[in-house]
């Protein structure tokens, strides 16, 4: 492998346990990640796929009573292992986040010239007065209008959609190589959303970021990613290019998911196709495949054993039994 | 800021008048006339009449109000019917006294309040948290008159460490910042700092609790900012409302307590409500809750303002 396919993110076997009452929750079982420089990943699922426990087990943001298990490399640095100076050298520095709502991700009372600010100087000992000048070129950048006066503002005196933007200033301010970016769209208006979208495309090829990216709108996955891996129940039952994934859906879950978006328009009487039942309690998973209960294709081998990684075509995979029967059905979405 | 200070100065005018009706008033709800106290049983009808027009009770109320506000204007609250000293110069007195003691249980229940509170809503749940909750509530919730008479039986009577009643030896009216005068206060100025260490500690471990939980102390700790930093953001969270919650305690402590100044014979203002009350000393009475209401008035005022500079969410103006 040549240096400039190696990975800068590397998950394997990833599981993440919380402490609930007597026992443990696995909200993570074992997930891969691979991730390039330059590259968008989409973790998509929804809430309770473990999308967001994957996405800051990779910062170690977790309390202390949570157990992650299996490897992350990051940047050639065993993040695992990481001493607890280091962990924080590392965050911010090598990986920042972007959280869903900039209102709470930003502390009420202080300037958020100065939270931009506090970050440089934690991470490249400059001064205060460097710290804004930082902040300064980055609103510039991220295109906030009058920044010099908006350095000033409170997290409360800005919209939501420029206090997104903040964020991703903030998030960038020590030019990281990684972003993750925690459903950074969901809580801004459709309009704000594409703005925001198109911003984070371009600032990550000008800044060659690699990005994780978690969301639960395919709409949003489609725009920005380069690869999707959809997440269900703390596994990873479908990852691939964004195209394959989106052309070729091949995981009754990914199938279901895709269906139930509104496909241009929806006549007045047709109805939504929605997936039957809940995802499962994740205290008490169902044996075997996750999405079982749930699945129109459910045999009895799905309910003995967790369906292993199926290659479908090159860099695409699906955790799925039934794959070779699902093929045989012509068109699925065509047909529904 | 400045203009915010001044805005805040001519709010407090209206209240401030309203303050200075009440006292007025309220001693004239009570029943029984004042100098009834002070004159002998066999006085004549014509002596007590005599009486009332040199205090001035013969005329109608306003104006009496009119005179009486007129001369607090001058700094003249009157004379002290049961001692005839002059009002200003008992309640400066004990102003004094109650403003040390104070001090000293504010530092005291502050701190450790303060203290107490951030520890318990660090380490939520830990043992160190049910300590520290039980402290605060043992401090809430014990009686303060009978923690002060608890202290006073193990630290006086029977350890004999510390002495039981008065500001200072041989009965001294007024404390003076040296050892041995130190030893008097020690007792009264812990027993009184157990109900704001309570209510602070309380307020302060809801608040770092719920602070801890927000969303942005995650994205502090996401941007690699370490405990120590973490630490100060929380501080500054905390801080205007905790700020309310002292200042209103400091409002408490510096009224002096009736219970505890009188159980410690501590000379401070609640000591004097307290004999005025019992001797139907008027003029002493009215002026105290005069002053004690008015330094009310002002602490508010400065943590409104401290709290509009702290917090930036409260709106100026």
């Amino acid at each position: 492998m040549n240096s400039t396919s190696a990975p800068i993110v590397e998950a394997r076997n990833l599981t993440v346990d919380f402490a609930a009452g007597r026992g443990m929750i696995r909200a993570v079982c074992g997930v891969d990640l691979s991730l390039k420089p330059g590259e968008t990943l989409a973790l998509l699922g929804e809430s309770g796929s473990g999308k967001s426990v994957t996405l800051r087990a990779l910062m170690r943001l977790h309390p202390k009573s949570a157990k992650i298990g299996g490897t992350i490399q990051v940047d050639g640095e065993d993040v695992l292992a990481l001493s607890p100076s280091a962990l924080r050298a590392y965050r911010g520095k090598t990986v920042s986040m972007i959280f869903q709502d900039p209102g709470l991700a930003f502390d009420p009372v202080y300037r958020i010239g100065d939270q931009i600010a506090e970050t440089v100087m934690r991470h490249e000992g400059v001064s205060r007065a460097e710290g804004r000048k930082r902040g300064l070129e980055l609103f510039e950048r991220v295109r906030i209008p009058s920044p010099e006066r908006r350095l000033d503002n409170f997290p409360h005196e800005m919209s939501g959609g420029m206090r997104q933007r903040a964020m991703i200033a903030l998030a960038l301010a020590c030019r990281p190589k990684v972003l993750l970016a925690d459903e950074p769209t969901t809580a801004l208006d459709a309009t704000v959303q594409i703005q925001v979208l198109l911003l984070l495309r371009e600032l990550q090829r000008e800044f060659g970021l690699a990005i994780v990216f978690v969301t639960h709108d395919i709409g949003v996955a489609v725009e920005i990613a380069d690869r999707i891996a959809v997440m269900y129940a703390g596994r990873i039952v479908e990852s691939g290019a964004c195209r394959d994934v989106i052309r070729n859906p091949s995981h009754p879950y990914t199938r279901g998911l895709l269906a139930s978006r509104a496909h241009g328009t929806l006549g007045k009487d047709e109805r939504l196709h929605a997936i039957p039942g809940s995802p499962p309690d994740l205290s008490a998973p169902p044996p075997g495949c996750a999405f079982g209960p749930r699945c129109d294709n459910f045999i009895e081998t799905c309910a003995a054993d967790v369906p292993p990684e199926v290659t479908v075509t090159t860099g695409h995979m699906a955790r799925c039994f039934r794959l070779g029967a699902l093929a045989e059905q012509a068109e699925p979405l065509a047909a529904e | 800021m400045l203009l915010y200070a001044l805005q805040r100065l001519v709010y407090v005018l209206p209240v401030a008048f309203g303050v200075s009706i009440v006292c007025f008033m309220l001693v004239h709800l009570a029943p029984g006339d004042p100098l009834t106290a002070i004159m002998p049983i066999d006085a004549t009808a014509a002596q007590q009449a005599e009486m009332r027009a040199a205090y001035g009770f013969d005329k109608p109320l306003p104006v009496q109000y009119g005179l009486w506000l007129w001369k607090v204007f001058h700094g003249d609250l009157g004379n002290s019917i049961a001692s005839g000293r002059p009002v200003v110069s008992e309640v400066g007195r004990a102003v004094g006294n109650s403003l040390i003691l104070a001090s000293l249980a504010t530092l005291i229940g502050f701190g450790f309040g303060t203290f107490f509170g951030f520890v318990a809503g660090y380490f939520r749940g830990s043992l160190l948290d049910r300590l520290a909750s039980l402290v605060s509530i043992l401090g809430v919730s014990v009686p303060h008159y009978w923690l002060g008479m608890v202290m006073v039986i193990v630290f006086s009577a029977l350890l004999g460490w510390l002495p039981s009643t008065g500001a200072g030896p041989g009965g001294s009216g007024a404390w003076r910042p040296d050892l041995e005068h130190l030893r008097y206060i020690i007792l009264p100025a812990i027993t009184m700092s157990a109900i704001p260490m309570g209510i602070i500690s309380r307020t302060v471990r809801a608040l770092v609790a719920d602070i801890l939980s927000q969303e942005f102390v995650q994205a502090l700790r996401a941007k690699g900012m370490g405990e120590w930093d973490v630490f100060k953001h929380v501080v500054r969270n905390a801080a205007p409302t905790a700020l309310a919650v002292m200042g209103l305690q400091l409002g408490y402590l510096l009224g002096g307590s009736i219970l505890i100044e009188t159980v410690f014979a501590w000379p401070g203002t609640g000591f004097l409500l307290n004999t005025a009350i019992f001797q139907r000393d008027l003029p002493l009475l009215q002026g105290t809750i005069l002053v004690l209401a008015l330094f009310f008035v002002g602490l508010n005022l400065i943590v409104d303002v401290l709290q509009t500079t702290l917090d930036p969410r409260i709106q100026r103006g």
